[in-house]
């Protein structure tokens, strides 16, 4: 066990350390627009990429940092991305919000609730054209459940029985709507049968717990057993964005849940307990406390996104619009 | 060179494309064993079967979105809306995502996708079915917008499309699908590069810039027009977005005289755009102010006469000619 959670604990730990350095950037005015961080979700993120391989694909909404992490990219490439530097993953052209890495088969961040759903169904689809055995997964936030693009790309994922997996970061609140004013299901899942597809529903705060539950869907996807649509129950420590003020709930009710389900720290309260030393702990968050500062740095150092990347990746080269932009 | 119609050009593009490249499928409502709601997919599940001629249920917003994810991870769609009226519900996945995924992820990802199907009027469909979204799409920067006039130019051009590593929204004439034009032999491979307009006809004494099925109106009334000695010099853009601006002003500079004539309502639009190109680039050339002739800014009614009030037919095109030579 300890093997198999030492480097997930570090990986969240690196997602939580990155969000809480973002969210001082944005206070100190580095970081622009809407900034919407992963704290509180991290092992649903990490647990996934766990029970995937590099060649399934994954596209999330525009809370996307943890997924961008645990797809490849680099902290440094996220953070220059946040800083709007040219060195950022999408050159500084697409922000917190629509963080991409072709190369790591990361599908992006999106920014319009439950538009990219169907891109995970495009995904799949591609795979059995194409007859490979890769899964294709989307997240999204239960907010999403009720758009029409929720519902269209699963009916046709259902209908196709397609290698998908459909995965709901249920957070508790669709911005500032608890789940009881926006959604008609008490259980989400009650929905997969009428796309037909399997189901699942758990908490997810616990990293292993949703590696193997993720894992069980990607599975019966590769096998050609069709989607399955999950429910994560889980829960953000901080406001839907950097500009929530956070009025729909009550600090005390932050703090139950920050002390009940902190994924990073039940991580690491199990390493301990497994007979890891403190100092090994310390040892591996002062790591990732240096690969954070390194990233802050290398962004801030970074050059500032250019007119060039601005103007040549509108349209590919193909139509002898004339580009320099370097294409995966 | 032989005849055939559009309907038919549009088909030989798609299964040559097909023969060419595995990579490349079509899916829409009723493609496959309904032959297409227009019939311009007509054989091609016989020839290429249900894995790549993929029958959808009504759900424009999840089939475009399953073709630019199917885009997104290297194959290319030719994805079919039934009408382009139906577009308007997955107006998000063409503009949200087809058009910007290049942009938002620096270049890592191309959408190489087609969207394709009939545009703007037929007779007497009512305000919903009878559309022109050519000004939609052709305000948005990361989609090429095609808009082929004659069988000739519908086979070159939905073949460079399907080539294209971009979006491409592609508008065919939902009254051109029967017009017969010459069109090169099976398999001469003929594509036709974006941003090209053509001479249809050339002329001295004014521009007419035109395209879809304005295009045989214009040339009609011009036909009339040279009877009387009016020379017409009629320019079909043949893609709005990127447009050859050159060839309408260099025309311009020839004629002094422009008029543009579309079926999109007469605010703002290609039209418009047209217009402002004019009026910049061959200002002093110019001996009139540019007119339109267009669709009339209602939405469409059902009653044929009033409907045919509304659609711009060969009297306001005309009219507009004579205006501009002062006639």
């Amino acid at each position: 066990m300890k093997d198999e959670l030492l480097p997930l604990f570090r990986k969240m730990h690196l997602i939580r350390r990155l969000e809480e350095e973002a969210a001082r950037a944005y206070v100190q005015g580095k970081i622009g627009g809407f900034l919407h961080l992963y704290i509180g979700q991290e092992a649903i993120a990490v647990g996934t990429e766990a029970a995937i391989r590099k060649s399934d694909f994954v596209v999330t909404t525009y809370r996307d940092h943890g997924f961008a992490l645990v797809r490849g990219t680099e902290p440094k490439s996220v953070m220059a991305e946040l800083f709007g530097k040219d060195t950022g993953c999408s050159r500084g052209l697409g922000g917190s919000m629509h963080m991409f890495d072709a190369k790591n088969n990361f599908m992006g961040g999106h920014g319009i609730v439950g538009g990219h759903v169907a891109l995970c169904t495009g995904a799949a689809f591609r795979s059995k054209y194409l007859k490979t055995n890769d899964v294709a997964l989307a997240f999204f936030g239960e907010g999403a459940t009720n758009i029409g693009g929720f519902h269209e790309g699963l009916s046709l994922a259902g209908l196709w029985k397609l290698p998908a997996v459909f995965v709901c970061e249920n957070n508790l609140y669709s911005m500032g709507t608890p789940t009881e004013r926006t959604m008609p299901a008490k259980d989400l899942t009650d929905k997969a049968p009428g796309y037909g597809m399997a189901r699942d529903r758990f908490e997810g705060q616990d990293v292993l717990e949703v590696k193997k539950r993720i894992g069980a869907a990607v599975e019966r996807a590769r096998a050609g057993e069709g989607p399955t649509l999950i429910e994560i129950i889980t829960y953000r420590f901080r406001g839907h964005s950097m500009s929530d003020p956070g009025k729909y709930r009550t600090a005390e009710e932050v703090e139950e849940r920050k002390r009940m389900g902190d994924p990073v720290r039940i991580a690491r309260d199990k390493l301990a307990a497994a007979g890891m030393k403190e100092e090994e702990l310390a040892a591996i968050e002062a790591d990732v406390e240096k690969e954070v500062q390194d990233a802050i740095k290398f962004a801030d150092e970074s050059a500032p996104a250019t007119m060039q990347s601005m103007n040549d990746f509108v349209l590919a080269p193909s139509t002898g619009t004339p580009s320099t932009g370097t294409v995966a | 060179m032989r005849e055939i119609n559009y309907r038919d050009a549009l088909k030989e593009a798609m299964a040559e494309e097909m023969r060419r490249d595995p990579r490349v499928f079509v899916m829409g409502e009723e493609v496959g064993y309904y032959q297409g709601a227009y019939k311009v997919t007509r054989g091609l599940l016989e020839e290429f079967g249900p894995e790549r001629v993929v029958d959808t249920p009504i759900a424009e917003a999840g089939f475009a979105g399953v073709g630019v994810g199917a885009a997104m991870t290297g194959l290319r769609p030719v994805i079919e809306f039934m009408t382009w009226n139906f577009s308007l519900v997955a107006f998000d996945q063409i503009v949200n995502n087809a058009a910007k995924m290049y942009q938002m992820s620096a270049g890592q990802y191309r959408v190489p996708i087609v969207f394709r199907g009939p545009n703007a009027s037929a007779r007497q469909v009512g305000a919903q079915h009878s559309h022109c979204v050519a000004p939609f799409y052709t305000n948005v920067p990361g989609l090429i917008v095609a808009y082929p006039s004659t069988p000739r130019d519908a086979k070159g051009l939905l073949k460079t499309a399907i080539r294209d590593d971009n979006p491409v929204v592609f508008l065919e004439g939902e009254t051109l699908y029967g017009v017969k034009g010459e069109v090169p032999e099976e398999g001469a491979d003929e594509t036709i590069p974006f941003g090209q307009a053509r001479i249809a006809r050339e002329g001295t004494s004014v521009t007419v810039v035109t395209w879809g099925r304005p295009l045989h109106v214009v040339l009609d009334v011009a036909k009339k027009l040279a009877a009387e000695g009016i020379e017409c010099e009629v320019i079909d853009p043949r893609t709005l977005r990127p447009l050859d601006h050159g060839t309408i002003v260099q025309s311009v500079k020839k004629t002094n005289r422009c008029v543009v004539v579309h079926e999109h309502w007469e605010y703002g639009g290609p039209g418009a755009e047209i217009v402002d190109r004019v009026q910049r680039d061959a200002f002093d050339f110019l001996d009139a102010p540019v007119l339109r002739a267009t669709n009339l800014d209602v939405p469409m009614p059902y009653a044929a006469h009033l409907e045919q009030e509304v659609i711009v037919g060969p009297a306001r095109v005309e009219d507009a000619i004579r205006k501009v030579l002062y006639l």
